[in-house]
């Protein structure tokens, strides 16, 4: 993991704070084993083979869109329509995959439209954002309408079904490994290859200080742009694991989902003002997530009490997580 | 910049004149769009914005990334409140209108706490408490009617008042001449563009920064309250997360009314014009007859255009 660190910074002294200083996800994931354990103390059939990959199936989606957030989030902006490109890579792969039947070759056919729709999308909102230099709260909602408003025109109302081979491969099982899992490894490997690419570094130094960038030579439109192309490539991917999950085209499936995957990414320890972060606390943010809405189910809260304990549960996750991550910095 | 193209960028005189060629593009595509009538309608469901971005404003005139998005929640808690506390009597409105304002300043409270004593960024906090407002709201709508207005609201929001304009629009001119007194005339108001423009400043120079602060998330909170009881009166009931879309508007509402993001500077008198801008855009787009799809790109599309006419961030170069 020694790869997957954020720039260490220095007046460190204790041991404690080095380490909270080299992995800033520290307060996440002491979190998240609190609540795998709590997960296991109330429904001990919640940490077996099959209540993980159920879990990985649910949250694999939020995990890629909290990750796409975060390449973001490195350089200090924010992307408000990463959901509603989700939205609009399922109906496009789910139109795709129905228009030219549902067989292997066509898949992969609509696999790669979808990443080209993700990737398109993330341009747009770099134009929009590091070009045109509006202000990226408010023009990445402006972009959300509009790839909202286009998911619409693909595909009016939810209901077409995925292909039978596509569900059937994402739910499945490789030489009796859940095909998730595999999915899990990739998506791994695929982070800490990108961590080792300069993008990564060159986010998070725009975002320490944009005119400290331009002024060592970084072309930061272009960063800031490749972060938002980025984040596209990554909700097309998210888009997939949905897709796999509900198995049909939803032009609103990921709408909930952007404020979510911001959620995330703060639990995970990164700054939203930019310049500080992990890729890894990210996921870990998405898990907690996960596992916060697991343990509200699995402890019997009434069903109309669910979603405040949830809401409760992850605000002051936010906030112990805001809290200790900067006691542990100062 | 000669002094006629700096009065025309001034961000007030651009909202006026998009508004103006808005209307006029309306009355063109569907005649009757800009009839006193229909502008008076228009007005109303401008003021039920424009109140909610009056806190909105305020937070992000504090600056250090002020921004509040749990009004929304609180708009919706509200009408649910209000609507059950008056079921429909005219008898039970104070009893309304003062619960709806304490539960809008307790959660102003607690996200003012949040962002100054705990320090917690605006927007998280505000994200998180929106999810909490958003499964009370779940909670609260559990085996309780939906609520009805009481009458007299229904008629201050949707019928004349006084010369000829419904309640509502005086409503709504009283809280912008007192936030333009607030903003321009008190101490107060001074303290918020200190904090909001260079807050370590301000706190050398003495400005209480986390007591403003907290009171700005307060008036949020109130200002949402005021908003939801009054779209109680204009729905008749209250239904689902009816406050839901007041979330991102209201901000944009702000900033077309030349308030940036950033803080510090712009005023309430802005918002205003920025939230009948975008009433009548959404208006516009309701008359033409296109699809959901095409009228939501449409929307986006034109958001962002309009964007362009205000400030732009900072070349690098500059």
């Amino acid at each position: 993991m020694a790869s997957i660190e954020a720039p260490a910074r220095p007046r460190s002294s204790s041991a404690v704070k080095r380490a909270f200083e080299r992995y800033p996800f520290l307060p996440a994931l002491i979190i998240l084993v609190v609540l795998i354990a709590l997960n296991g103390w109330f429904q001990p059939r919640s940490l077996s083979l099959a209540g993980m990959t159920g879990l990985i199936k649910t949250y694999l989606a939020l995990m890629l869109l909290a990750v796409a957030q975060t390449y973001v989030i490195y350089a200090g902006d924010i992307d408000l329509s990463a959901g509603a490109i989700v939205s609009l890579v399922n109906v496009v792969i789910v139109g795709v995959m129905a228009q030219w039947g549902g067989d292997g070759a066509t898949i992969v056919a609509a696999l790669a439209i979808g990443l080209a729709t993700g990737l398109a999308c993330g341009i747009v909102n770099g134009i929009v954002v590091a070009a045109l230099r509006l202000q990226a709260i408010v023009a990445t909602f402006a972009t959300s309408i509009f790839f909202t408003g286009l998911a619409l025109y693909i595909q009016p109302v939810a209901g077409t079904p995925a292909p039978t081979a596509f569900w059937r491969t994402y739910g499945g099982r490789i030489l009796e490994i859940p095909f998730v899992f595999y999915v899990a490894v990739l998506f791994a490997i695929l982070l800490v290859v990108l961590v080792r690419t300069r993008l990564s570094l060159r986010l998070l130094a725009v975002g320490d200080g944009q005119q400290e960038a331009y002024q060592s030579g970084l072309p930061v439109t272009a960063i800031r742009m490749g972060g938002y192309a980025l984040c596209g490539v990554f909700a097309a991917l998210a888009a997939f694991c949905i897709t796999g999950d509900t198995a049909s085209g939803d032009p609103l499936v990921g709408g909930k989902m952007t404020l979510f995957s911001i959620a995330a990414v703060v639990l995970g320890g990164s700054a939203l003002a930019g310049g500080y972060g992990t890729v890894v606390g990210s996921v870990i943010g998405a898990l907690i997530i996960g596992f916060i809405n697991s343990l509200v189910f699995f402890v019997g809260t009434p069903s109309e009490w669910q979603n405040l304990v949830q809401g409760v549960a992850i605000l002051l996750a936010l906030m112990a997580g805001v809290l200790v991550g900067r006691r542990a910095r100062a | 910049m000669s002094a006629v193209t700096a009065f025309i960028r001034q961000p007030l005189v651009v909202a006026l004149i998009l508004i103006a060629v808005l209307l006029w593009l309306g009355e063109t595509l569907s005649p009757g769009f800009a009839s006193g009538q229909q502008i008076l309608r228009l007005l109303i469901v401008a003021a039920l914005l424009g109140i909610v971005a009056a806190g909105q404003n305020l937070v992000i005139l504090g600056g250090r990334e002020g921004i509040d998005l749990s009004v929304g929640g609180v708009v919706s808690l509200s009408a649910i409140i209000a609507g059950n506390l008056m079921a429909g009597e005219n008898g039970g409105i104070p009893l309304a209108i003062l619960a709806c304002i304490v539960t809008g300043a307790f959660f102003g409270l607690l996200n003012g706490i949040g962002v100054t004593l705990l320090r917690i960024p605006p927007l998280v906090m505000t994200l998180g408490m929106l999810g909490v407002l958003q499964g009370l709201l779940v909670v609260v709508r559990q085996g309780i009617p939906s609520g009805r207005a009481a009458p007299a609201l229904a008629d201050f929001v949707s019928r004349t008042f006084l010369f000829g304009l419904p309640g509502i629009l005086w409503l709504w001119v009283v809280i912008g001449l007192v936030m333009a007194f607030l903003l321009n005339r008190t101490v107060f108001g001074h303290r918020i563009y200190a904090i909001g423009s260079n807050e370590q400043a301000a706190f050398m120079a003495g400005v209480p920064v986390k007591a403003i602060r907290i009171a700005l998330f307060v008036l949020s909170g109130v200002f949402a309250a005021i908003a939801g009881i009054c779209l109680l009166g204009y729905s008749g009931s209250s239904f689902a997360n009816v406050g839901e879309q007041y979330m991102l508007a209201s901000i944009i509402a702000v900033v077309f009314g030349g308030t940036p993001l950033s803080g510090g500077k712009g005023g309430y008198t802005g918002t205003m014009a920025g939230a009948f801008l975008l009433v009548i855009l959404q208006s516009i787009l309701t008359t033409v007859n296109i699809d959901e799809s095409g009228r939501q790109m449409v929307f986006g599309a034109t958001l962002l255009v309009l964007m362009l006419f205000y400030g732009r961030g900072r070349s690098m170069r500059a």
